[in-house]
């Protein structure tokens, strides 16, 4: 069987030594090494392989490469499967399973095929104009029914397996594409010493030279394109790559490529990646991305056996393939004559149909001197064969072209047709080149650089293997010459090809009298020349409104075959001209992705670097649970036993009111701050005064935003007279550093000043609690800690055990309480001392939420408050206001709506039951049984359950909440349908005099 | 991604940097008077030109220095880049 549809020539690139087993739907199949999917499958007389998007049409193959539109499946099974790839792109490996999609219960009978006969129903824009009524249909019937129908394959739904990887790459001349024009242009700036990478999509090099019938030198095109490339290769500043696919190109001339690194090896190394990212940032980029064929339009030309005639060309030479064994050959132009030609070869006569009145080109005259039948100045007006075609209506055209003066049935088993060819210009385009409409092309092409982009060969619209080589040959000389200046100048060969004559620009077929087949442009989207007319009758003009509202060119394939002849078709209805109409944007991908190729090696743990503190392992063995503090990983509680999150975090809190506890401050932000100017830059950022801090004292500041808003809080101590170390929050510590940089080296470059970021220098652990003074005392008894000697807000620096420590007498929990910083790889030592010590006074770990638990007690703001739009007074901090001095957002403190005393300002809530917890997030209104919308006068910023009082507490912003202490509200939370009676009480629940911390 | 010339370290992918904003845009002087519209231009407002723009860039993931850049804001081509003291 599989040689059914092989090729007479051995001379092709499969290996007919190596057989490769595979199945599709559950058949097995033999293949030879060197085969695609889709070439296995054809020379196995496989041609239904999937079913179309929206009328589920059999479809078959229409191209060879990335072009194809149809021909996509779902490969591999479980969390290896993948959905919607080319038949056309995958290599066959021993074992591969691969099976068609969006069919059911099978791809010859799917019932999904009902679409199809009640087309009319399913026209251009369907989905803006059905499904409308009743309304309440729309979430319990039509979405369910449309989503399950939507889509293509199916995606696994567990992580992915494999390994891909991303690579930098610079060069000074990258070369995409490796068919003449690509080869002559690496060749050229290779021997000119550039630094050059050539890029290749396919398995193999030479692109058309692989299928034209064409001498380069004294050698044929395959030879000198062989011969090139293993000349390159030998080269140190050349990297050869094929199966790799420029896809996007970016701003500064960086393009992107995808690289398919062991999708076909069978069973490749275990650390070999699958897929391989490349970001190359080159000098010049040089586009000889070929050109892609146009399919024609007439009646019925989806059906399986209708292929491109280069597609068949390539599939006979390359592939050793035949796509059928009796073909009718469609063409508007001479490159179609090839592929007659090449089944010559193999003792198969084709029926020749060309739209044009004649032709003398040199390979209609060898078809014509081969015996072949000619049928000029006649088109295929509709097909038959729903599985496969079987005939064509082949009609003989009026003089107006407009309909056919006769009709004839002539069987076939495949059609390969040629609309003329397409520059494949979307590189170009990305790049941001202006395009314009080259005439006798009918087709765009590069026009106006704006980065190092430079089209050579058919993908700048030069068709003739001379012109193709002459440009490349110069453009690679030029552009290598520009950089290297070494004047190597490499010698263009002679080459000879056939001569061609212009095609017709006549592509789409009459349709035959009284009959309405449809007639595709789009056969990825099914969107067909009825569609486009559809569109225009609807009021639609813009290319772009067209676009979208038809999805021509919006699918998987991004128009590749068909977003010309769908904006031709516009253009003649308009009764425009092409340019006039413009043509939509090119965007990248180039060709569909892999995700897992976009996200690299940065998956799972590698998302994003964890930011550990020198006691992480500590906690791990003390049963933490960590949270995520941007990219830190802070202890979150310590669960003993069978307690829930809330039981531990109460114990934890508690602990710290009765006894004392420790609690890892590591990732606050510290900044080294030094300089003759220190204490006035601090005068600046923060908006109290800083100039007279004695030193081996801390004091709490306040930075604002020019804006006014409270930007980050923390305490900063006086080391000595021109040293300071600052603290930040754990979230702002970069941002703080930024703006500090930003003012010293900007705006007020005067200031002696040098900051730097010491954060992971210290490893911090605070000590809090009533006992925290006694096992402060046992642990560096040298010290005086009394009030006197050691004062809040005081700084003592000593030693534990030949360890530099410093005790700052600071508290965020509002107990007394320590800081003991030491330096970083000191800390897990530190800790375990601390713990040791600590055991008589019963210490015990607390993480993040006792730490919330406390600091919200004592009414401390901290991220949930500081949320950008709050002003000092919001908060309470007024009193740390300078009057005296000017600072960063003073200013704006003046603003009319900053000191309007309605504004909303920091309270504490206690629910009137004592009992329900109220959501963070809740919305503060006087009255919760009005109508929507209902005035909100504040929400809810943070939530604890109070270890003092036993009862649930939370803090909030409300609008003149100074004189609303003592009022009953309702916090109110919509979408959970919660409505809590509040009274309003001061922030300062416990300890309102502060007096706890300077015991 | 764009490829920025850092003045003090020399070409680099966009990913070391961070943007500024507008550096024709001069703070007020510390403890100066300033009109309510001065202060209101100064904090809020903008011009968002199409094509050259002056504007400060941070080489944050490198040397940490604040600098210069002219940029084209539809092309992104930047046309140079300048320590602050410089004149760009």
């Amino acid at each position: 069987m599989s040689r059914a549809f092989r090729t007479i020539s051995e001379n092709n690139t499969l290996d007919k030594s190596k057989v490769i087993n595979f199945t599709f739907n559950g058949d097995s199949f033999q293949g030879y090494e060197g085969d695609t999917l889709a070439s296995a499958l054809i020379a196995n007389g496989v041609h239904l392989v999937g079913r179309s998007f929206k009328y589920h049409r059999p479809r078959g193959f229409l191209g060879v490469g990335v072009e194809e539109p149809n021909a996509m499946v779902q490969l591999h099974e479980g969390d290896k499967s993948e959905p919607n790839i080319m038949a056309t792109e995958v290599e066959i490996t021993e074992g591969l399973k691969a099976k068609s999609q969006n069919c059911w219960p099978s791809v010859k009978f799917d019932i999904g095929e009902v679409n199809n006969i009640l087309k009319r129903f399913f026209p251009a824009g369907f989905y803006y104009k059905t499904f409308m009524w009743p309304k309440s249909f729309w979430m319990k019937v039509y979405e369910p029914i449309i989503r399950k129908a939507a889509g293509m394959g199916v995606a696994p739904i567990k992580p992915d397996p494999d390994r891909y990887e991303h690579n930098y790459e610079h060069c000074d001349v990258l070369v995409v594409g490796s068919g003449p024009s690509g080869l002559a242009s690496a060749l050229a700036a290779a021997n000119n010493g550039a630094r050059v990478i050539l890029a290749e999509d396919k398995a193999h090099f030479g692109g058309s030279l692989l299928t034209d019938n064409v001498t380069i030198g004294n050698k044929s095109g395959k030879e000198w394109a062989d011969e090139t490339i293993s000349y390159l290769k030998s080269l140190p500043n050349v990297i050869v790559k094929n199966r790799s696919q420029v896809f996007g190109y970016y701003d500064h001339n960086m393009t992107v490529m995808f690289e398919r690194v062991s999708d076909h090896i069978h069973n490749p190394d275990q650390y070999m990646p699958r897929q391989r990212l490349h970001y190359i940032r080159a000098a010049e980029v040089i586009i000889s991305t070929g050109s892609i064929e146009r399919p024609l339009s007439f009646g019925n030309n989806d059906r399986p056996g209708i292929f491109l005639a280069s597609a068949a060309n390539e599939y006979m030479k390359v592939y050793g393939t035949l796509v059928g064994k009796k073909p009718i050959i469609f063409t508007n132009n001479d490159s179609a004559y090839k592929a007659a030609i090449e089944f010559h070869k193999n003792n198969i006569k084709s029926l020749i149909i060309d739209t044009r009145p004649s032709s003398d080109g040199e390979l209609v005259k060898e078809a014509q001197s081969l015996g072949l039948v000619i049928k000029f100045n006649s088109g295929i007006a509709d097909v038959k064969g729903r599985l496969k075609v079987t005939s064509a209506i082949v009609g003989k055209f009026n003089s107006d072209k407009e309909s056919y003066a006769s009709l004839e049935e002539f069987e076939c088993d495949c059609i390969c047709m040629s609309g003329g060819w397409t520059p494949t210009v979307h590189l170009s385009s990305q790049a941001g080149n202006k395009l314009k409409f080259d005439e006798s092309l009918d087709a765009f092409v590069p026009n106006n650089k704006r980065q190092k982009e430079t089209a050579v060969g058919a993908a700048n619209g030069s068709f003739t293997l001379n012109q193709s080589l002459a440009e490349g040959f110069q453009v690679g000389f030029d552009l290598s010459n520009s950089i290297t200046s070494n004047n190597k100048n490499t010698t263009v060969p002679t080459s000879n090809e056939a001569s061609f004559q212009p095609h017709d620009k006549f592509w789409c077929m009459p349709l035959p009298k009284g009959k309405n087949p449809s007639r595709f442009i789009d056969f990825q989207n099914d969107v067909a020349v009825s569609d486009i007319e559809l569109a225009f009758r609807e009021g639609f003009r813009s290319i772009e409104h067209v676009k979208r509202y038809t999805t021509l060119g919006m699918a998987g394939d991004q128009g590749k075959t068909s977003n010309l002849n769908g904006l031709q078709h516009v253009s003649n209805i308009q009764k425009k001209i092409v340019p006039e109409v413009g043509h939509t944007t090119f965007r990248p991908p180039y060709t569909p992705v892999t995700i897992g190729t976009i996200v690299g090696r940065e998956v799972g743990n590698h998302f994003q670097p964890s930011r550990k503190t020198p006691t992480h392992e500590w906690h791990v063995t003390n049963n933490v649970v960590f949270t995520n503090a941007g990219l830190w990983l802070r202890p979150r509680y310590y669960p003993r036993g069978s307690e829930t999150m809330s039981d531990a975090v109460n114990r934890e809190a508690l602990n710290v009111r009765k006894n004392v506890g420790i609690c890892d401050v590591t990732s606050l932000g510290k900044i080294d701050i030094k300089g003759p100017d220190a204490a006035e830059l601090l005068n600046r950022v923060y908006t109290n005064a800083w100039m007279k801090l004695p030193v081996g004292k801390a004091r709490y500041g306040v930075m604002l935003r020019e804006d006014g808003m409270v930007f980050d809080d923390g305490t900063t101590t006086r080391l000595s007279e021109n040293h300071f170390h600052m603290t930040t929050t754990t979230a702002q510590a970069a941002n703080v550093l930024s703006h500090l940089e930003f003012y010293l080296q900007v705006v007020w470059p005067e200031l002696k000043v040098n900051v730097l970021s010491t954060t992971e220098q210290w490893s911090g652990a605070a000590i809090a609690g009533p006992k925290s003074r006694d096992l402060m005392q046992k642990l560096f008894p040298k010290v005086d800690f009394s009030t006197e000697n050691f004062p809040f807000m005081g700084l003592v620096e000593t030693e534990f055990e030949g360890i530099h420590a410093k005790l700052y007498r600071i508290s965020f929990s509002g107990e007394l309480a320590y800081e003991v910083n030491v330096e970083s790889n000191h800390g897990l030592f530190m800790w375990n001392e601390i713990m040791k010590a600590g055991e008589e006074f019963g210490i015990q770990p607390y993480g993040t939420e006792a730490l919330a638990t406390l600091r919200i007690e004592m009414g401390h703001v901290s991220g949930p408050e500081l949320d950008g739009r709050a002003v000092p007074y919001d908060l309470g901090l007024q009193g740390m206001v300078s009057q005296k001095k000017d600072f960063i957002g003073k200013r704006s403190l003046e603003k009319d709506a900053f000191v309007n005393p309605l504004r909303q300002t920091l309270v504490g809530l206690v629910p009137v039951d004592k009992k329900t917890k109220i959501p963070e997030g809740a919305h503060l209104v006087e009255n919760d049984k009005v109508s929507l919308p209902n005035p909100k006068l504040g929400h809810v910023s943070s939530s604890c359950w109070s270890v003092e009082y036993n009862n649930p507490f939370s803090i909030g912003v409300l609008k003149d909440g100074k004189n609303k202490i003592g009022q009953q509200l309702f916090a109110v939370y919509p979408l959970k349908d919660i409505s809590i009676p509040v009274e309003v009480v001061s922030s300062h629940y416990v300890d309102p005099k502060g007096e706890r911390v300077r015991v | 991604m764009l490829e920025i010339k850092c003045p003090y370290c020399g070409k680099r992918s966009q990913n070391e940097f961070a943007y500024g904003g507008d550096a024709t845009v001069k703070r007020p002087n510390l403890g100066e008077e300033v009109s309510t519209k001065d202060w209101d231009d100064f904090v809020y407002y903008r011009d968002n030109p199409r094509g050259k723009h002056t504007e400060y860039w941070h080489h944050v993931s490198g040397c940490r220095q604040w600098f210069k850049a002219s940029r084209d804001t539809a092309t992104h081509e930047i046309f140079n880049t300048s320590s602050l003291e410089e004149e760009i």
